[in-house]
């Protein structure tokens, strides 16, 4: 089995699972734990209303940002450029109608019906920059600002080595860059992405599920209060 | 608990003649409680920060990315710089323990060691960050982009830190007289009904004490009866220009809850029942909450939570009670013409939602109301709030904290600054005589009350 092989079948199949159990544990771990009941009479009834908290805390208000609109830069830069190379680039949305077709079976006729459309290369490749040199940018300023510095841990380090890594083997593989193998770039390339995937569970990363959750329950229980979001 | 060698009966003696209340400055500090030992207390302290985790606490453990942003929403970061003060890493040796205790992968920590042990010696340490440099204000759950709310998790801690036995002095000294005497600041049932019945005489005026039938409760902070006792007149005065059944009970009257601030639950219980009896026993359907921030976010929010069913009365800070008899039409006031510059009451206003009650009054006094920058919901706490003020180690630390205040009221060139909590009041005026401050806080209730358009109710 060459590696490009191993990548592609046993590889993606042990990481995804160990990505599925991570994940289901995680939340099943959270959903799991008592809800607190608040037995005080609300100010406002309509306390999913509070949810309006999910969309509003995409920026900060205006009184916060002169200190802290560099990171909202960058951390958009990056979100933006990694999610759209993610979702809207040829090979992407091949592998994800592959995984598809293995999750949800050809019987139910989904995985070869559905699509969506794609970017151009030329476009995915810029974004994959701009995404590449955000996160250039966040990991300088995590070890310039005195704060981050203070604060960061493993889990920030590693979860940064194991983002930025796809996304420069990524492009390497897409400028066929350093005289290796088309096949050797690509393997490389899904290996790891299968690194950020098994990792994904376990560290901050997997603030991309939490985000929401954490930002409306804040938001309900605000708004029941009366409180600003 | 520890007390002074050759200690006399009263081991934390108050210190009532200040600008600011609190025990006196302590000779020996005992800022460590009771005989345990340091294993024992990192496991208590941790045991009760987890003792009533529900899904949402967890759910913000889990969400931090560490961006550091809500160290420029802390006035203790922005006074300082100091990255010690950052609000998330005031809770590090909590969110360790989660980890390694209490996490969904909590077992893998703990077999391959990948978060060490907490050390009794962390939290000591770390009680500088929980109590002296954080007031709770809920600026950093304001701005923070995963939607974490750090000051219920700061709370969280402070419970942990209580179990351990790890409390500040002066904050452990005044909770532990507060559940002893039902007053952290020594205003007693007798003190309390002896002032009444001294400001009644000198004010000429009804006050009155344990009706045992009345549709409206009053309560005062012991900040207000011990220092600022025209507040009680203020509310006589007011009550009776809205023509209302009223009382204040020798049995359920001190708003303050040193329980809350300290971080023990019990004593937090204790003092909210005091007031949700008293308001049940005598058939109150609201109960009025002074110009205190904390005593809101106790009763208003927590009270139904700590009696275990949903309270039987209404609650209503002050201010929104002037605001609520200003829209009927039966609070009438006289117009100040005055500028006013309006202090928010963190625990009110950005932890209550109950932001624009007092702007609600204050357009009624016909004042130009000018904003501070920022305001409302976004501005920036005293520096004296969630015990901080008691605290003396932490003086000059919130005087650094203070200048923030300073420099936002001075630049909005009003004639008065006007707050509505007492705690607030006095933080400022300990700020005033360090800084030879030529501005003093005043007090939205003495203003009201001192404006009551009287004839008009008569007509």
């Amino acid at each position: 089995m060459s590696l490009l092989e191993f990548a592609r079948g046993p590889g993606m199949q042990v990481a995804l699972t160990v990505f599925a159990v991570g994940c289901l544990w995680r939340l099943v771990a959270l959903l799991l734990l008592p809800g607190a009941k608040d037995l005080s009479e609300p100010r406002r009834r309509a306390t999913w209303k509070g949810l309006r908290a999910i969309l509003r805390r995409s920026w900060p208000r205006r009184e916060f940002l002169d200190n802290s609109v560099l990171r909202v830069v960058i951390g958009y830069a990056f979100h933006i450029g990694f999610l759209l190379v993610l979702f809207f680039y040829v090979p992407h949305i091949l592998f994800f109608r592959d995984l598809l077709r293995g999750l949800v079976g050809v019987p139910f006729g989904l995985s070869t019906s559905v699509t969506w459309p794609s970017l151009p290369t030329s476009v995915v490749s810029v974004l994959a920059v701009v995404a590449l040199v955000a996160l250039i940018a966040a990991l300088v300023h995590r070890l310039l600002n005195p704060v981050q510095r203070l604060i960061s841990n493993f889990d920030d380090y590693f979860s940064w080595l194991i983002t930025i890594a796809p996304l420069a083997t990524g492009l390497l593989a897409y400028g066929h860059v350093g005289g290796w193998r088309y096949e050797t770039l690509l393997a490389t390339h899904l290996l790891t992405v299968e690194a950020l995937i098994v990792w994904f569970p376990y560290g901050k990363l997997m603030h991309a599920v939490t985000v929401f959750a954490a930002r409306g329950a804040a938001g309900m229980s605000f708004e029941r209060k009366g409180a600003a979001l | 608990m520890n007390t002074p060698a050759g200690a006399v009966p009263e081991p934390h003696p108050l210190e009532l003649d200040e600008p600011r209340l609190s025990v006196r400055k302590p000779a020996v500090r005992f800022d460590k409680q009771g005989t345990l030992g340091d294993g024992e207390r990192v496991e208590r302290a941790m045991l009760s920060f987890i003792r009533d985790f529900g899904r949402t606490s967890a759910l913000y453990m889990e969400s931090c990315v560490h961006c550091g942003m809500c160290a420029e929403a802390c006035h203790f970061y922005q006074a300082t710089k100091d990255p010690q003060y950052t609000p998330v890493w005031k809770l590090e040796p909590f969110k360790q323990a989660y980890k390694r205790e209490y996490g969904p992968f909590a077992v893998l920590y703990r077999a391959f060691n990948l978060k060490p042990r907490v050390t009794v010696a962390e939290l000591e340490q770390w009680q500088h960050l929980l109590y002296d440099s954080c007031t709770v204000c809920g600026r950093c759950s304001l701005i923070c982009p995963m939607g974490i709310d750090l000051a219920s998790l700061i709370s969280q801690a402070r419970h942990g830190m209580f179990e351990a036995g790890l409390v500040p002095h002066e904050l452990w000294a005044v909770a532990e007289r507060a559940a002893r005497e039902g007053s952290p600041l020594g205003a007693t049932p007798k003190v309390f009904a002896e002032r009444i019945s001294w400001l009644a005489d000198e004010h000429e005026i009804d006050i009155p004490l344990d009706k045992p039938r009345a549709d409206v409760l009053c309560t005062m902070s012991s900040i207000e009866i011990m220092k600022y006792p025209e507040a009680v007149v203020a509310t006589a005065k007011i009550m009776r220009h809205l023509g209302l059944d009223w009382t204040f009970r020798s049995d359920g009257y001190e708003a303050t809850n040193f329980g809350l601030l300290s971080g023990n639950v019990e004593w937090q219980k204790k003092l909210s029942l005091k007031l949700i009896d008293a308001a049940v026993a005598c058939g109150a359907r609201l109960l009025v909450l002074p110009e205190c921030g904390h005593a809101y976010g106790a009763l208003r929010w927590m009270g139904a939570n700590v009696y275990g069913k949903p309270l039987p009365f209404r609650v209503l800070h002050i201010s929104e009670l002037l605001a609520e008899h200003v829209r009927d039409g039966t609070l009438k006031l006289k117009k100040l013409g005055k500028s006013v510059t309006f202090h928010d009451p963190c625990q009110v206003s950005r932890r209550g939602g109950a932001t624009e009650a007092p702007r609600e009054v204050l357009a009624a006094l016909g004042v130009e109301l000018r904003e501070m920058q920022p305001s409302k919901d976004t501005n920036w706490c005293c520096g004296g709030g969630g015990g901080v003020v008691a605290i003396h180690r932490a003086d000059e630390l919130r005087y650094k904290v203070f200048r923030l205040k300073m420099e936002q009221i001075e630049a909005t060139h009003a004639d008065l600054p006007v707050t509505s909590c007492g705690n607030c009041r006095q933080t400022f005026d300990d700020g005033q005589r360090h800084f030879k401050w030529d501005q003093t806080m005043h007090s939205l209730l003495d203003l009201v009350a001192d404006n009551l358009d009287e004839p008009a109710k008569s007509a």
